[in-house]
């Protein structure tokens, strides 16, 4: 009866823990999902590349340097956040993400820039750059911070999920002991990616064919610029 | 910029050739005389249509003496690179060089696609300044920018070479090339998007074209003779292609549009040895890393004539050199249309295998002889001769107009011409005949020069995907 009840007790503790802290990982596979589902940034290179030597498996080799670049690209952003976290207090930090994210998304709502940088012959190296700079003009990096500082301690708001990170988990210690954190997030938001990434690739290439690209390309770069400019507004707020 | 993509973009050539017919066809015209400004000209090609197969907008530009010659779109299908995916820019300037002037505008189709507005003018100043090169020729729409050739530098010395420029602000952004080997004289180049190839061919540099066709130079071989190419993404001089010095200036570059497909043709004025003049093939033997060639595949020769029917500059030869000065590829590969602004001649060949083209059409018009007359005036000889060609999507239509470059103009016909253009019918299995509906005139002296179709036509667009 009395281990019984302590299970019970400790699943209920952990539901209670899940459903707090689960929002921020949610939040990082969505994004990456974003990502994923931009044909810009990645799967039509895939597409392309199996086409370009009419082999499948050109397809399938294309994908571990589009989710390295992407998962460098991310890594990057928290090393830096991490490093700036030492140095500026936590509400600084966040207003500089938040300045960053508007300056960004404002930028790439009025001008549709990419990096100017590839060709149809890439090597894995040159295909990892390709995905690195890909996702971190696109702020893909950047995007992950409100997430993980909002889960932060301390994050001054009365509201929100930061308040609720005392019970300790995930990013609650990304800016003390933050390493695994740091990296947690950054194999969530680059595997979401990668899977989407993927997962369209293959379809595209063994069913839909490239007709639907006229159609069916929406400009999620203009829907990105927004949503940067959103979460740089909501970053302030929170 | 756009929600969906541009609907003339297509991702492969194959999807292109479904694109809907062109209603509208932009036509360059070129004042010989310098006496009223270039302008260019908007030409009905829908055959629903009243004023089918006639003038109906015309769009001055603000100087005289300009010289325009070849132009493009400020965007087009390369736009779905996966590397560079820019789908939603538009379609909708067109980038207008003068090749005397040096002098570059933006007219913007959108507003009135019959009255284009020019709403940016680059002067020579700035092209010099920027980019150290000066007459600038082909206009390409990259999947990242815009690439523009240049045949020299202000001071009409080369080397000719290729500058770039931004697809939406239009500003000049420089020197193209990181290092260009051997590479002096310029004139056309285009690209194997599948192989990060870059293509370019000789002319000659400014000073050595302005006065015409310059005698001296060429009976010594003087002007270009090969074909470059460069590494697209390094920037980087590959190869030099040398069809040899009697192979007197290579101009066309039609490349394949299958990225898949590593091969191309190339147009060469004059042959030294016989006045004949030829198409030749480069390709890449190999795969991957493997070395390009070239093979020559068509021949045409020259036609014994009385030297009293001849131009001062051809008197002492007795024949007519056809002079190919332009070639067109259809989109799906198939076809090539070769013009000869000598003979008037535009041939259709069958390059479905491209070392063993098969000639399977011929019409002729105009010419330095023979005068030929259009069907529609079957008792009216025309001067000129056939010249630069278009062909639309699907491959069905090809249209082309009959004056050259002033200088050229001038030494070949030197009563002068008359600019029309004409339209072909073409059967997609062999067989090219005049549509007798079309014959379009342009007022006031001026000359036609380079066809671009609304929506893009074959040798506007490049594609990332087979």
């Amino acid at each position: 009866m009395g281990s019984a009840l302590g299970r019970a007790r400790l699943l209920s503790a952990g539901r209670r823990m899940n459903l707090e802290t689960a929002w921020p990982w949610l939040a990082l596979l969505l994004l990456g999902s974003l990502h994923g589902l931009n044909p810009g940034m990645g799967w039509l290179f895939a597409v392309a590349l199996g086409l370009q030597e009419e082999d499948r498996r050109a397809v399938w080799r294309s994908l571990l340097p589009l989710g390295l670049g992407h998962a460098i690209a991310i890594a990057v952003a928290l090393v830096a956040v991490g490093l700036l976290g030492l140095v500026v207090s936590l509400s600084a930090l966040k207003w500089l993400v938040a300045a960053m994210l508007i300056g960004i998304g404002a930028y790439k709502f009025a001008r549709l820039r990419h990096p100017k940088y590839g060709g149809l012959r890439m090597s894995f190296r040159q295909l990892t750059i390709w995905s690195f700079l890909m996702a971190s003009a696109h702020g893909a990096g950047l995007m992950v911070l409100p997430i993980v500082l909002g889960a932060a301690p301390g994050a001054g708001a009365s509201t929100g999920p930061g308040t609720h990170s005392s019970h300790g988990t995930s990013f609650a210690g990304l800016l003390s002991d933050g390493q695994l954190a740091g990296v947690m997030a950054t194999l969530v938001h680059s595997g979401a990616y990668l899977f989407v990434c993927g997962l369209i690739a293959v379809i595209v290439y063994e069913k839909l064919g490239l007709r639907l690209l006229r159609s069916a390309w929406v400009n999620l770069d203009s829907i990105w610029a927004i949503t940067l400019i959103a979460t740089g507004i909501a970053t302030l707020l929170l | 910029m756009t929600l969906r993509p541009d609907p003339t973009f297509y991702p492969s050539p194959q999807l292109a050739t479904e694109a809907p017919p062109e209603e509208l066809a932009y036509v360059v015209l070129l004042s010989p005389d310098g006496t009223r400004p270039d302008a260019m000209a908007v030409v009905d090609v829908d055959p629903e249509s009243s004023s089918y197969g006639q003038q109906v907008g015309q769009t001055d530009m603000p100087n005289v003496g300009d010289e325009l010659h070849h132009f493009g779109w400020n965007a087009c299908s390369s736009h779905l690179c996966p590397w560079a995916s820019h789908a939603h820019v538009e379609r909708r300037f067109l980038v207008v060089p003068g090749l005397n002037s040096s002098r570059i505008h933006i007219l913007d189709t959108k507003g009135d696609p019959r009255n284009p507005e020019i709403v940016k003018v680059i002067e020579a100043d700035e092209l010099a300044s920027k980019t150290g090169y000066a007459s600038p020729h082909t206009v390409h729409c990259g999947p990242d920018r815009l690439y523009i050739s240049a045949l020299g530098a202000p001071d009409g010395e080369g080397p000719g070479g290729i500058f770039t420029m931004d697809h939406e602000t239009f500003e000049l952004e420089g020197v193209w090339e990181a290092d260009r080997g051997p590479q002096y004289l310029a004139y056309d180049f285009f690209w194997h998007l599948g192989h990060d190839a870059l293509i370019t061919s000789e002319w000659g540099t400014p000073s050595m074209v302005k006065e015409g066709v310059n005698p001296e130079i060429l009976l010594a071989g003087g002007y270009g003779h090969q074909i470059h190419v460069f590494d697209l993404k390094s920037r980087q001089h590959r190869q030099a292609l040398d069809l040899g010095a009697e192979q007197q200036m290579v101009l066309e570059l039609r490349p394949a549009h299958d990225p898949r497909k590593a091969y191309g043709f190339a147009g060469v004025v004059l042959s030294l040895e016989d006045l004949s003049a030829s198409v030749w093939l480069w390709y890449l033997d190999g795969n991957g890393d493997g070395e390009w060639k070239t093979k020559k595949v068509i021949e045409i020769p020259a036609e014994p004539a009385d030297a009293d029917n001849l131009p001062e500059l051809l008197k002492g030869f007795g024949a007519v050199p056809p002079l190919i000065t332009d070639i067109n590829l259809t989109v799906d590969d198939q076809q090539l249309y070769v013009a000869c602004f000598g003979t008037g001649d535009m041939k259709q060949y069958d390059v479905s295998d491209p070392f063993e083209p098969i000639l399977t059409g011929s019409v002729r018009i105009g010419g330095i002889v023979e005068r030929a007359a259009h069907p529609r005036a079957p008792g009216t000889p025309l001067n000129g001769g056939a010249q630069m060609v278009e062909v639309s999507r699907d491959g069905r239509r090809v249209y082309f107009t009959n004056s050259l470059y002033s200088p050229w103009d001038a030494q070949f016909y030197p009563d002068g011409i008359d600019g029309w253009m004409v339209k072909l019918d073409a059967n997609p299995s062999g067989g090219i005949a005049f549509d007798e509906r079309f014959f379009a005139t342009f007022s006031e002296g001026l000359r036609p020069h380079q066809v671009r179709l609304q929506g893009g036509d074959a040798s506007s667009d490049s594609f990332c995907f087979s």
